[in-house]
């Protein structure tokens, strides 16, 4: 495992006490509990890996600490410069401020836009995240490169491209813009061995520049060579109803 | 900041029906707003209500102006209402036949916007058309063709142009891709996304398809029934949705 980082400021994501059901209504209004009394600190230059079986919540809190998914209990604070914002309580507006500026996510899978190519794509996720036009051609086409895009598929909407190829544009365009916080569901999965490699290169460079990285890896290996911590999820189920 | 739209309690009854009940929320400059729900929602009178092509029986819609001051819509004159409607304001209708003037050439439908804020010179007010033309990808040479020669999709694209030539900051759209083909479906909504984005529009987009109002909006409201069953950042509403109505809604969709 990784070192982890030797000062510790102040933690830019923080779960308290948070739970998460789902109420089915379809199903006659079932209350699915899937966590409860999720405590935990990401902290600058941290990568806190979440472990646990299939269906555990992992995935259930990243979505939270991104504002996908809402919490039934407790408080998710994000370090927004100098404020702290709930993303329990806070306003849609501020949701969505807070992920141009402060939170970025690599999903599993891409959502593809139609009719717009790949590196369009990575560049407009970074424009978005605050990079100059210029910077984020630049860097847009650097990641592809890095993550061994070939280039005759760049200019291509994703739509047709496989599944391997697909993650790697999609990792691009989570990773291209500086954000401090960043959250990572399974990106290695459908990745061969050299470019993840590559992905827990860029990792690790995330991590040196101070980034607070909070993920799901099920890949041993690429847990290994990133994680400065596993946290076990299925410690958040001690306070659920049986 | 002070929101650029502003809708409280907008309320319309139809004989005994309540087609809209208490409908509130606010707009901000390049927020996008997706209204959804099924048909008989009252999504679309919602849209007519703010748009002021319906009268409302309670409520209010308030717009900050141009000038930075906001007016409650009801105190401004016919004559006011409608220059607003003719440059600060979209509106793109499911039905292009209502949108455009079908006996007036495809330039003519974008230059009719132009010179409703006072443009009166003839190859300004063309060269522009043209270039609101290229930019919705409807070829120079068919700008003296009336749309009743166009495609569906052309047709929306033409409507598009035509709205947006005097640089509106809000737009309305009612199911503007629907009835087109799938492949021309995502050519509109790409080239709608781009400019809303490239633009920084403001929009409340009434759709009946999920799939656009996640592509597009910011947030959504769900509406049933004349009311808002449910509202917020539109992928939490659409991935973890709370209220029975919209566990159904987002169920009944076939995953592409």
């Amino acid at each position: 495992m990784t070192p982890a980082p030797s000062s510790s400021p102040l933690p830019l994501l923080v779960f308290e006490d948070v739970a998460k059901s789902f109420t089915l209504h379809l199903r006659g209004g079932a209350v699915l509990p899937v966590i409860a009394g999720a405590t935990l600190a990401v902290h600058p230059g941290e990568c806190v890996v979440l472990g646990g079986a299939s269906g555990a919540g992992k995935s259930s809190l990243l979505k939270m600490a991104y504002g996908n998914y809402r919490c039934a209990a407790g408080a998710i604070r994000v370090r927004d410069g100098d404020r702290s914002v709930d993303l329990a309580t806070a306003a849609p507006r501020e949701i969505l401020g807070l992920r141009r500026t402060t939170l970025a996510y690599v999903s599993q899978f891409l959502r593809v836009i139609p009719r717009v190519g790949a590196r369009a794509v990575v560049e407009a996720a970074g424009i978005e995240g605050g990079l100059a036009p210029a910077a984020a051609r630049t860097r847009a086409a650097d990641l592809l490169a890095r993550l061994n895009l070939p280039k005759r598929l760049w200019a291509l909407p994703p739509a047709t491209f496989s599944g391997g190829e697909q993650q790697r544009v999609n990792i691009a365009r989570g990773l291209i813009a500086d954000r401090p916080i960043l959250l990572m569901d399974e990106p290695t999965a459908s990745l061969d061995a050299q470019n993840r490699a590559v992905v827990v290169d860029l990792i690790a460079e995330k991590r040196a520049a101070g980034t607070a990285i909070l993920g799901i890896f099920h890949d041993a290996d690429v847990r290994q060579a990133v994680a400065t911590r596993i946290v076990d999820v299925s410690a958040f189920h001690g306070a659920l109803a049986a | 900041m002070e929101p650029l739209l502003s809708v409280a309690g907008l309320t319309k009854r139809y004989g005994g029906r309540l087609a809209c009940d208490g409908i509130g929320f606010t707009l901000d400059p390049g927020e996008v707003l997706a209204v959804v729900g099924e048909s008989g929602s009252g999504k679309s009178t919602l849209l007519s209500l703010i748009a002021g092509e319906v009268a409302a029986d309670a409520g209010s819609v308030a717009y900050r102006m141009r000038d930075g001051a906001t007016r409650d819509l009801d105190t401004l004159s016919l004559v006011e209402r409608r220059a607003l409607m003719r440059t600060d304001w979209g509106f793109v209708r499911q039905d292009a036949t209502q949108g455009l003037r079908m006996a007036v050439s495809a330039g003519g439908n974008v230059g009719e916007r132009l010179m409703g804020v006072g443009d009166r010179h003839y190859g300004r007010i063309r060269a522009t058309a043209l270039d609101w033309l290229a930019r919705v990808e409807i070829a120079a040479d068919r700008i003296d063709d009336p749309p009743t020669r166009f495609s569906g999709g052309m047709r929306q694209r033409l409507q598009i142009a035509r709205n947006l030539v005097t640089a509106p900051r809000l737009v309305l759209m009612d199911e503007p891709t629907s009835g087109l083909d799938v492949s021309v479906q995502a050519r509109l909504l790409d080239m709608i996304r781009g400019l809303v984005a490239e633009l920084g529009l403001a929009v409340i987009i009434v759709t009946h398809d999920l799939a656009v109002a996640r592509l597009l909006s910011h947030r959504v409201l769900v509406m049933r029934a004349g009311r808002v069953i449910e509202t917020g950042l539109t992928d939490q509403v659409l991935d973890d949705p709370q209220a029975a109505y919209t566990q159904l809604l987002v169920s009944s969709v076939l995953a592409a």
